[in-house]
């Protein structure tokens, strides 16, 4: 089970990490915990990988060029065609998912012409037409969200 | 938000040394900049120019959802009028169990759907009242919508751009 100071932390900074020169301090004050308390805290979330890293996020699209891709692929050859696709560096997320288009993956390039070869490298590859979804707005700040700790 | 930022090096020194994560040490800031080189003041005066320009989209603890039991993902596809999708949008990415919601380009006749939302839940009766919730939500505005649920993740890792 995840204790009182880590539901508070994973709550409060999922959104925003202080960018302070002494940002545990910051939270400790918030927290009213110790700074020793919330490093200790968390390193175990990290260690236990609840929390992946403390960092910054960065946006895909300012940092790079990205796109969703989708792509039809006969359910008994799904693996082998996941294998293939996650060879790409440029691969970042892919899942499988219930649909005619039952496999899903964001690729990531440093630039819109990068992004395109790699988009014919997979479709090169894989021997399969891609369906490409690339974001034209996004609706969300993306702050997480809120989680149900019962 | 300013869309022609372009980082510079040192912004790009700064993007490959904290996008694994900042060391979990009393002057995190410091010890990055002490890394590369710099004054301490310069690497956060240059991650607050990023993410007002939005390359840093926020500094978070970024925690593990499948970890904390939130193990299903509905990828939720809308077709809405095109002429309605800003103000759809803007309801659908305000709503409490949607991470993400993007408007995306259709492809028809393949392809229909012009609205994205992410709905996450612990399990599959969680995800199906979300997007209950947005069906009364998009009310008439919703011409069709399908419900794509994650049946295994293949491959996750953050952004990573070379050194």
């Amino acid at each position: 089970m995840i204790n009182k100071l880590s539901q508070q932390i994973i709550d409060r900074y999922q959104k925003g990490f202080p960018l302070s020169p002494t940002p545990f301090k910051v939270m400790a004050n918030e927290l009213d915990v110790s700074e020793q308390e919330i490093i200790d805290c968390v390193e175990s979330l990290q260690q236990t990988d609840v929390v992946s890293r403390v960092g910054p996020v960065f946006n895909h699209k300012k940092a790079g060029a990205s796109t969703l891709v989708a792509i039809a692929v006969p359910e008994h050859l799904l693996s082998d065609v996941a294998e293939m696709v996650n060879e790409f560096k440029e691969v970042n997320h892919n899942y499988a998912r219930e649909h005619h288009y039952n496999l899903w993956f964001v690729v990531t390039a440093t630039d819109s012409k990068h992004l395109e070869q790699t988009l014919w490298s997979i479709r090169k590859k894989t021997g399969y037409p891609i369906l490409n979804l690339p974001m034209e707005k996004s609706y969300h700040i993306d702050l997480g969200f809120k989680l149900n700790w019962n | 938000m300013n869309t022609t930022f372009i980082p510079n090096e040192l912004d790009r020194k700064l993007i490959v040394a904290t996008q694994e994560g900042l060391p979990l040490t009393p002057r995190p800031y410091h010890d990055i900049a002490e890394e590369l080189g710099v004054s301490p003041d310069e690497v956060i005066t240059r991650m607050q120019r990023m993410k007002d320009a939005g390359v840093i989209r926020r500094i978070a603890a970024v925690p593990d959802h499948y970890k904390l039991g939130y193990t299903l993902n509905g990828m939720t596809v809308w077709d809405v009028p095109d002429n309605m999708v800003q103000e759809l949008g803007r309801k659908l990415g305000a709503m409490d169990p949607v991470s993400h919601c993007y408007q995306r380009p259709r492809h028809p006749p393949l392809w229909n759907y012009n609205l994205f939302a992410m709905v996450h839940g612990r399990t599959q009766e969680e995800v199906d009242i979300h997007i209950q919730a947005i069906v009364e939500l998009l009310g008439e505005h919703n011409r069709g919508n399908e419900v794509l649920f994650s049946k295994r993740i293949l491959k996750k890792t953050g952004l990573r751009i070379k050194k």
